[in-house]
């Protein structure tokens, strides 16, 4: 008797919990809604964006010099790219930022969503070799060491580009972010660009089936494992590697040049890049890019944010604030080693700001 | 007090408080009662809905993966986000690997430090040692994690597993390469974790077993090893138990330092040094960046087995202390002794 009671009053439970997450999932597809806590009456503007923990410490500092001059406050939550292209989908955030272009298929899903190259960054590899300063790799060495094929640093392969240096008899430990990653997004696409056997058996994308190797999570995760363990090899962004003095390979570009990590080398990329890209600046990979000074592994990131914005107080200072991002706020790539924005790709990202605003009345300038 | 919230007496203590109200004078049952009557099972029926909810809300966002795996979801060793075939064998493998790891190391060392804070300890020590113990259990877990990664981990490559997997690497336990992160290290981690928790409710455990018993037993003239051995350790079996589910539940849902230890690669292998991966852990690492629905789905399965794993073993468990419990108290000649000590102590 009792225990029927108590049945009943769980599964009345229940029911209830499991709808609040139905509706919960329904409230937020507008994607012009206001989020909570956003034009409650005072005077700053409320804008709230999510996504690439990349693009971290460069929204940082831009937030922090626009706040002071304009009547916005940025909220900006550095969540990862996927969980960023998930907020923005739900509507719960005003802007995303993503180092991956969003796929065919999410944008069948949400046709609206515009790419906007925000930044350029490089991807280092870093390593640990005891007495080795200056380690030389090639794209196919590198997919070979990822592919498991090469297990001694003193392999043939890699002994044949570093003439003169005395290559330690250690195994080669592969290491790569175990957490869904836009770092390696780009560092995959770079494999896939110079090995076709990585191109067949693996692919790319920001989470993989590593074929060997080790995990890290976060980019300290994997320098972590980098730094503690003789004979690693791992990727990260280059901040990273400059930040904690780890060594960087030096790597033979598209023209056979070998070059440093640089985000000269980045720009290099883009810039070639910047020619021949698509019109809504999606699919766009600068790895294994032409040009005597690119640097091989590099990419852009993207501020993804929807064309239908209805004109509201809130929406225009938000396309203000991007304009403001491709333009002045790029003065503080360079400090924190990413690669400021070519003029080519800038005029396009003006004409991609023009198109903001429902019904193809822009926003800009109002 | 404490002997109240040790599990060898829960049974027991279960049953006087659910010993019927209504049996009290009409006079008594008045208003208030029946509301707190209400309140109670409102919360209680909460716990229920929350359990009945994750389950409810785990299987339907796995729907997809399980309409396309089905059962092969189960064994399939494949993990690969880009061409969406996944599956949970690696990570089902590490959970139960490293959790059965740490159970063995960390109930040894839990129960022997119980009885050490029980039976030997003098009073001073006994407060340091149990404070300690309770100070570790509060450690958060990525401390354990970043201990793991800079401390363990090298100590463990160049002095236990390079010189191990050199000598004996043909036997499978054993085999190389050593990348330092792996099952072992993994393992260790999560017993100096769950350590705290089986050794302070052992110590309960043992505080409860009535003083009469052991002061018989002496009296028989047997040593404090045999009356550990054939009094207290029967008398506390079921508490035991109890203990170890506890420390099973929490090995098995760790995952911030396991993550920075396990070496996250979704293989299956038997080595003890082998790089692995557990199902809390690919859950942290990957579903903030799934993106594609598969992907997402396959994720939320994972939590569903896990969820089920802890189920399982934690309905294992509970069968398996109420049989011990109830077989105890059939064994003379100590038939009668526990059943009134406990009932004392509820």
């Amino acid at each position: 008797m009792r225990l029927r009671r108590l049945a009943v009053v769980t599964a009345l439970l229940a029911a209830l919990a499991t709808a609040g997450c139905a509706t919960s999932g329904g409230v937020g597809t507008d994607t012009n809604g206001n989020p909570p806590g956003a034009n409650g009456g005072s005077a700053a503007v409320a804008l709230t964006g999510a996504g690439s923990t990349f693009d971290w410490p460069l929204f940082d500092a831009m937030f922090k010099e626009y706040q002071e001059s304009h009547p916005v406050t940025v909220n900006y939550q550095a969540i990862g790219s996927g969980g960023g292209q998930k907020a923005l989908f739900d509507g719960t955030v005003q802007f995303a930022a993503s180092d991956a272009f969003l796929s065919d298929e999410q944008m069948k899903d949400h046709p609206d969503v515009v790419h906007i190259p925000i930044t350029i960054g490089a991807v280092s590899v870093g390593y640990n070799l005891p007495g080795v300063d200056n380690l030389r790799l090639t794209g196919p060495v590198l997919a070979d060491i990822y592919l498991g094929k090469i297990k001694k640093w003193n392999d043939p392969a890699i002994a044949a580009i570093n003439p003169g240096v005395r290559l330690p008899d250690l195994p080669v430990v592969p290491v790569y972010r175990s957490d869904g990653s836009g770092t390696s997004f780009i560092f995959t696409n770079y494999l896939k660009a110079v090995s076709p056997e990585w191109a067949s058996k693996v692919g790319a994308g920001t989470s993989v089936q590593w074929p060997a190797g080790l995990g890290g999570k976060g980019s300290n995760g994997v320098a972590g494992q980098v730094t503690q363990t003789p004979g690693a090899i791992g990727y990260f962004e280059m901040a990273y590697a400059v930040e904690n003095h780890i060594a960087q390979a030096t790597l033979q570009n598209h023209d056979g040049q070998w070059v440093q990590p640089s985000t000269e080398g980045a720009a290099a990329a883009a810039a070639g890049a910047a020619k021949s890209m698509p019109a809504d600046l999606r699919k766009v990979l600068i790895v294994d890019a032409p040009g005597e000074k690119s640097y091989p592994i590099s990419g852009f990131s993207w501020v993804l944010v929807s064309r239908d914005l209805k004109d509201t107080p809130q929406n225009r200072e938000l396309v203000k604030l991007l304009w403001w991002m491709v333009h002045d706020g790029q003065k503080h790539a360079e400090p924190l080693h990413y690669a400021p924005l070519p003029e080519e790709v800038v005029k396009l990202d003006e004409a991609q700001l023009r198109g903001l605003g429902a019904g193809g009345t822009s926003l800009l300038g109002k | 007090m404490t002997k109240r919230s040790s599990a060898g007496s829960a049974p027991v203590a279960r049953r006087s408080s659910g010993s019927d109200p209504g049996g009290a004078p009409a006079a008594l049952r008045s208003r208030g009662d029946r509301a707190f009557r209400l309140a109670t099972m409102l919360a209680a029926a909460a716990v229920l809905a929350a359990a009945a909810a994750i389950a409810f809300v785990l299987l339907r966002a796995s729907a997809p993966a399980i309409s396309r795996f089905g059962p092969a979801f189960l064994v399939r060793a494949d993990w690969d986000p880009i061409r969406l075939s996944f599956g949970a064998l690696p990570f089902v493998w590490g959970t139960l690997y490293t959790t059965a790891i740490a159970t063995v190391l960390a109930v040894a060392a839990g129960v022997m430090t119980a009885l050490y804070l029980t039976e030997v300890a003098g009073g001073g020590t006994r407060a340091v040692l149990g404070f300690t113990i309770e100070f570790l259990a509060a450690i958060p877990s990525v401390i354990f994690g970043l201990w793991g990664l800079y401390v363990l981990i090298p100590w463990l490559r160049d002095h236990v597993a390079v010189p191990l997997s050199m000598r004996a690497g043909d036997f499978p336990l054993l085999a190389g390469p050593v990348y330092g992160p792996g099952m072992l290290a993994a393992g260790l981690v999560l017993a100096v974790m769950i350590v705290p928790t089986v050794a302070a409710v052992s110590r309960e455990v043992f505080a409860s077993v009535p003083e009469t018993l052991r002061d018989a037993a002496y009296a028989l003239g047997v040593t404090r090893w045999e009356m550990v051995r054939t009094v207290l350790l029967p008398a506390a079996k079921g508490g035991l138990l109890g203990a170890v589910v506890l420390a099973v539940g929490r090995a098995m849902g760790e995952t911030m330092a396991v993550t920075m230890v396990i070496g996250n690669a979704a293989a299956v292998s038997v080595s003890l040094f082998a790089p692995g991966n557990t199902m809390s852990s690919v859950i942290a690492n990957q579903f903030a960046e799934a993106t594609e629905r598969l992907h997402q789905a396959a994720l939320m399965e994972i939590g569903l087995l896990l969820f089920l794993t802890t189920l399982l073993v934690n309905l294992g468990a509970r069968w398996l202390a109420a049989r011990t419990a109830a077989r105890a108290m059939m064994v003379p000649p100590f038939a009668g002794a526990p059943e009134e000590g406990q009932a004392d102590a509820a």
